[in-house]
């Protein structure tokens, strides 16, 4: 009987939790407000190096996420463009993921509203879609691109694509940024693009998988910069000077952070209360 | 029409969403007929998308317009459709020998790798003189990096009892993977919230067009 009760309340409060977080995050959308966020050294290593790649350079960006991630990954995908065209780079897009090529053209498409005309499709970027095979693929293109990719994703072939011209292997490649929501990914790039080609690859993560790529962070530089979940979109933003998709879940970020941090704590109240209710009764009943 | 279509897909994408959202009330038919549309959907998407995005360009395609070149193609055919015997028992014994290909290549290609930039690598990348750093930050930074990186994998060794003094670098191991593990939550909470705060942005600004 009394576990019933325990049950019953337990789920109420549980109830409770889900609509005070659920305020937490819509109210700060309805009513935005500004609260500041900061770089932190992680993204601006990211930052850096596409900043300090020469202008022309032949790059790529690999789509490796699904629409479940969209919300932490197509604001870095949407940045990292804005930041690789504001350079001149020439980006080639690619996916180890199925629905990555089409979260690709979704990012160009939206990027492409703030350049207009000036990009121009096969010379400015290109999208030579979704490939299996992981770091078997990184491999081949380390020996051949074409043998790869013979076709972009508008069914043109390599050689009459104008940005591929002169582009043989991964080796003629200056960075790689993998956007990557779990396996293949990033995780790939690493170990066949860097650890193998010497290419400086850097990475956009969701915040769950984040804290496994730190490690590669380091002096060796296995990893040029990481940007972790929607925090990190944030700070590329900043970094470029607009308010954006992610700057813009920073409030109820913020805000939902602070409610859990509250419940952590009157949980843990509650806990050590009970605790000591326990304690008190046994010491009774012992005498 | 385009119009028609688009807003078709936001009713739709905002009723599944809700419906998906209901189970944190309790568990209701709503809920489980989006989670059976959203499998089978998502079973029939990776099929059709396999046959028409990989079995045909890099296997029909080039057998039957160059097989001249291709026939070596013949021979990952052959291990994928023995791979499909595991359907049938009497023919399941097939499937293990392009298992077998298959764990035993990944497994070296992975090896090769995973030696450099998981294990060579990051034992060079602990060998930092953190007085080479100008910054304070940078210093006790690199100094705890190499005493959490000892003391961590110190508690995972073994062959010796942890006790006296061989107890220390143990326990404080064990606050290093506890402050590790510390992050990792703080971070699976932000990502969740990150997910919600996408979907309630879809449900107020595309859905209800309460925010702009």
């Amino acid at each position: 009987m009394s576990e019933d009760i325990n049950l019953t309340k337990t789920l109420r409060e549980r109830r409770i939790i889900f609509l005070l977080l659920v305020l937490a995050v819509a109210i700060p959308i309805i009513f935005p407000f500004s609260l500041k966020t900061h770089s932190t050294p992680l993204t601006e290593k990211a930052f850096n190096l596409i900043e300090s790649t020469p202008a022309g350079s032949p790059v790529i960006i690999s789509f490796d996420y699904d629409p479940s991630t969209v919300t932490e990954l197509q604001p870095m995908a949407i940045a990292i463009i804005e930041h690789a065209w504001r350079k001149n780079h020439r980006i080639i897009a690619m996916a180890m993921w199925p629905q990555g090529s089409q979260m690709a053209d979704m990012a160009f498409s939206e990027v492409q509203k703030k350049f207009g005309e000036e990009k121009v499709y096969g010379v400015d970027y290109v999208n030579l879609g979704y490939k299996p095979g992981g770091m078997v693929i990184i491999q081949t293109m380390g020996r051949n691109l074409k043998t790869v990719f013979p076709k972009d994703t508008a069914m043109n072939d390599y050689d009459s694509i104008p940005l591929l011209k002169n582009i043989k292997t991964i080796k003629d490649i200056k960075y790689v940024v993998s956007l990557s929501a779990g396996d293949p990914g990033l995780r790939d790039w690493i170990m066949t693009a860097n650890g193998k080609f010497g290419i400086p690859v850097a990475g956009g993560t969701t915040a769950v998988s984040a804290p496994g790529f730190l490690p590669y962070v380091n002096d060796q530089n296995q990893l040029s910069g990481l940007l972790g979940g929607l925090k990190a979109a944030a700070e590329y933003e900043l970094l470029l000077g607009y308010e954006g998709t992610a700057s813009r879940g920073m409030n109820p970020q913020s805000i939902a952070h602070l409610l859990i941090l509250a419940l952590i704590v009157a949980g843990n109240i509650r806990v050590w209360r009970n605790r000591k209710k326990e304690k008190m009764a046994k010491e009774v009943n012992n005498g | 029409m385009a119009e028609l279509m688009k807003t078709i897909g936001i009713w739709l994408s905002a009723y599944f969403t809700l419906s998906i959202f209901s189970f944190l009330y309790k568990d209701n038919p709503f809920y489980k007929l989006a989670e059976q549309i959203f499998v089978g959907l998502s079973a029939a998407y990776w099929l059709v998308y396999t046959i028409y995005n990989i079995l045909i360009p890099n296997l029909f395609n080039k057998l039957f317009t160059d097989f001249a070149h291709n026939w070596i193609l013949l021979i990952p055919m052959a291990l994928g459709i023995m791979m499909l015997m595991r359907m049938f028992p009497k023919l399941e014994w097939l499937s293990h020998y392009p298992m077998a290909i298959m764990v035993g290549t990944t497994a070296a290609i992975a090896m090769l790798l995973a030696f450099q930039s998981d294990f060579l690598s990051q034992i060079a990348a602990t060998m930092v003189n953190p007085f080479k750093f100008s910054s304070p930050v940078d210093i006790v930074g690199t100094i705890l990096l190499i005493i959490g990186t000892i003391c961590g994998i110190y508690f995972f060794y073994f062959s010796k009892k942890q006790e006296g003094f061989y107890k220390i670098p143990s326990k404080v191991g064990i606050w290093f993977l506890m402050v590790s593990f510390g992050a990792s939550f703080g971070y699976t909470v932000m990502a969740r919230i990150s997910l919600l705060i996408g979907r309630l942005d879809f449900l107020l600004r595309d859905w209800l067009h309460i925010i702009r």
